[in-house]
């Protein structure tokens, strides 16, 4: 009597990706540049963050083409990312088998109250947040993985840091109120009362937390999972370099040694040109991305 | 305090219990190191704190000597292939298992174990086995499962299947554990233990009592010539 789909096989499958780095992938040789780099899994899109900014109007769902093609070259997990609240694309990527879906704020929201019921698929799902309040409520409607948001296609780091401090030091609140102010500190954090119980009881998310949007350097990667993240999103940050194998390769060991200085200096060296980035002060509320589906 | 807690913290007598599962025991005496380059670290670093042994992450090279077990967590084994050959450990591993250390691979760390990967070139060559990757298929198919293994009692024991090998044929010093559909889900060579499942992403620490008895014989046998 085998039973897929359930919570704990969606979670355990991110819990394989720990200390990993997931990367953006367009085509299926970069997705081969990218597992020979160590990436614990790929993003199959059409485009990065940082050309979907450029493009601008509505960003869908990958073709089914570009993402088989990518299944096919891998054999490593294979994500792939619907707007928030399709769910028929969301089914589509899940008849697709790919193994994980990114329900992303990178792509045009379809709905802009409601999220997926991700409890009804199969497929695990990672949700971007910007706040415990925010990772909660996407955990409720059943995400296995959480992504805090930062703000992609910039490679600017600022946001990924900022979403990943308030996400942490909101859980130390929990974990350190009494339980008498529980139920009010889960209405102020908009958080489903039996996940901020579970929080406390366990001192983090129930669920792998990643940290995303804007790493681009191996110091980037390193600050982050100092600050506490799982594993690290990178997007553009790779192909929108000038040598993407190396830059690739150097994230990848310096997420895995990232209380090791003297190795992300070694493997931050002569990298070449990182990605441009954008500075924050430059981006309107229109052009935020994390600011879609809260 | 849960039951589990309060069995672990007694000390149990010699053999296994009258259901045939590992005996919670004295464990302290023991240093289990857990291979942290990448995947379920912290699981079974948990796991072999509840039974009462010292976990260590092992992340840099030399740490492996002081250790009396090792446990190569599951992950994406293409990611630690590649940083376990670049960091030297597959020298150091193989070196432990010489010496009698019990080796404990679960998932991608069952692949690393492997003579025989299928499609792939072995990573730290050391037991008689052919496995195949992703066996079940892709995420979609990942499942859990009730498993009879008789070494760990009468109890089913719950296997948690994610993008999951399976051990597809031994060599004559092989022992079969468990198995499932058509394959080989827990095998035994001598002081290597290869698991095709996670026992760290459930409660039930009966798996790792039983890897943790090894490191124990082992200890015990490395002493008496001393005493």
């Amino acid at each position: 009597m085998a039973e897929r789909g359930t919570f704990r096989v969606k979670k355990g499958m991110a819990e394989m990706q720990k200390g990993g780095v997931i990367m953006d992938v367009t085509t299926p040789e970069q997705a081969k540049i990218a597992e020979a780099a160590g990436a614990v899994a790929v993003m199959a899109l059409e485009r990065v963050p940082a050309d979907i900014r450029a493009v601008g109007g509505v960003a869908r769902m990958a073709d089914p083409e570009i993402i088989l093609s990518i299944m096919e070259a891998v054999t490593i997990p294979v994500m792939a990312k619907c707007r928030i609240g399709h769910f028929a694309e969301a089914q589509v990527l899940e008849a697709l088998a790919v193994d994980y879906i990114d329900e992303s704020e990178v792509l045009t929201p379809a709905d802009e109250k409601y999220h997926i019921n991700k409890h009804q698929f199969t497929v695990p799902f990672v949700c971007g947040a910007r706040d415990l309040g925010e990772a909660l409520r996407r955990i409720g409607e059943g995400a296995a993985m959480i992504r805090t948001k930062g703000e992609p296609g910039t490679g600017n780091v600022v946001e990924a840091v900022r979403h990943l401090r308030v996400v942490r030091e909101q859980i130390r609140a929990v974990v350190n109120a009494p339980e008498e102010e529980l139920m009010h500190l889960s209405k102020e954090l908009g958080a489903p009362y039996n996940l901020v119980l579970e929080v406390r009881k366990l001192g983090r998310l129930p669920v792998v937390n990643f940290a995303a949007g804007g790493i681009a350097t191996p110091a980037d990667a390193a600050l982050m999972m100092q600050l506490g993240a799982d594993g690290v999103f990178v997007g553009s940050g790779i192909f929108k370099a000038a040598d993407p194998f190396k830059r690739a390769k150097a994230i990848v060991e310096a997420t895995l040694h990232y209380d090791n200085p003297e190795i992300v200096a070694r493997v931050s060296r002569g990298l070449g040109e990182a990605m441009p980035g954008l500075d924050m002060a430059e981006l309107g509320a229109a052009d935020r991305m994390q600011l879609r589906g809260v | 305090m849960s039951t589990e807690q309060i069995r672990d913290g007694q000390s149990g007598g010699e053999g296994p219990l009258p259901d045939g599962s590992p005996p919670p025991r004295d464990y302290s005496s023991l240093t289990i190191g857990v291979l942290a380059l990448q995947g379920a670290v912290s699981e079974h670093l948990q796991c072999v704190a509840r039974c009462g042994a010292r976990a260590l992450a092992v992340r840099r090279s030399g740490l492996l000597q002081e250790v009396d077990g090792l446990i190569i967590p599951g992950g994406e084994s293409t990611t630690i292939g590649r940083l376990s050959s670049l960091y030297g450990y597959a020298e150091e591993i193989k070196e432990l298992a010489a010496a009698g250390k019990p080796v404990l691979g679960t998932c991608a760390g069952a692949i690393m174990l492997a003579k025989k990967v299928a499609g792939q070139e072995p990573l730290i060559p050391l037991m008689e086995m052919e496995i195949v990757r992703n066996a079940f298929g892709r995420q979609r198919e990942s499942f859990e499962t009730e498993l009879e293994i008789p070494v760990l009692g009468t109890e089913p024991f719950c296997g948690v299947f994610i993008r999951a090998p399976l051990i597809t044929a031994v060599g004559k010093g092989v022992e079969i554990l468990a198995s499932y559909g058509p394959g080989i889900v827990f095998a035994r060579e001598k002081n290597l233990l290869a698991v095709a499942f996670h026992p760290e992403l459930t409660e039930d620490l009966r798996l790792h009592r039983y890897f943790l008895e090894l490191a124990l014989e082992r200890q015990n046998a490395g002493r008496r010539p001393a005493e």
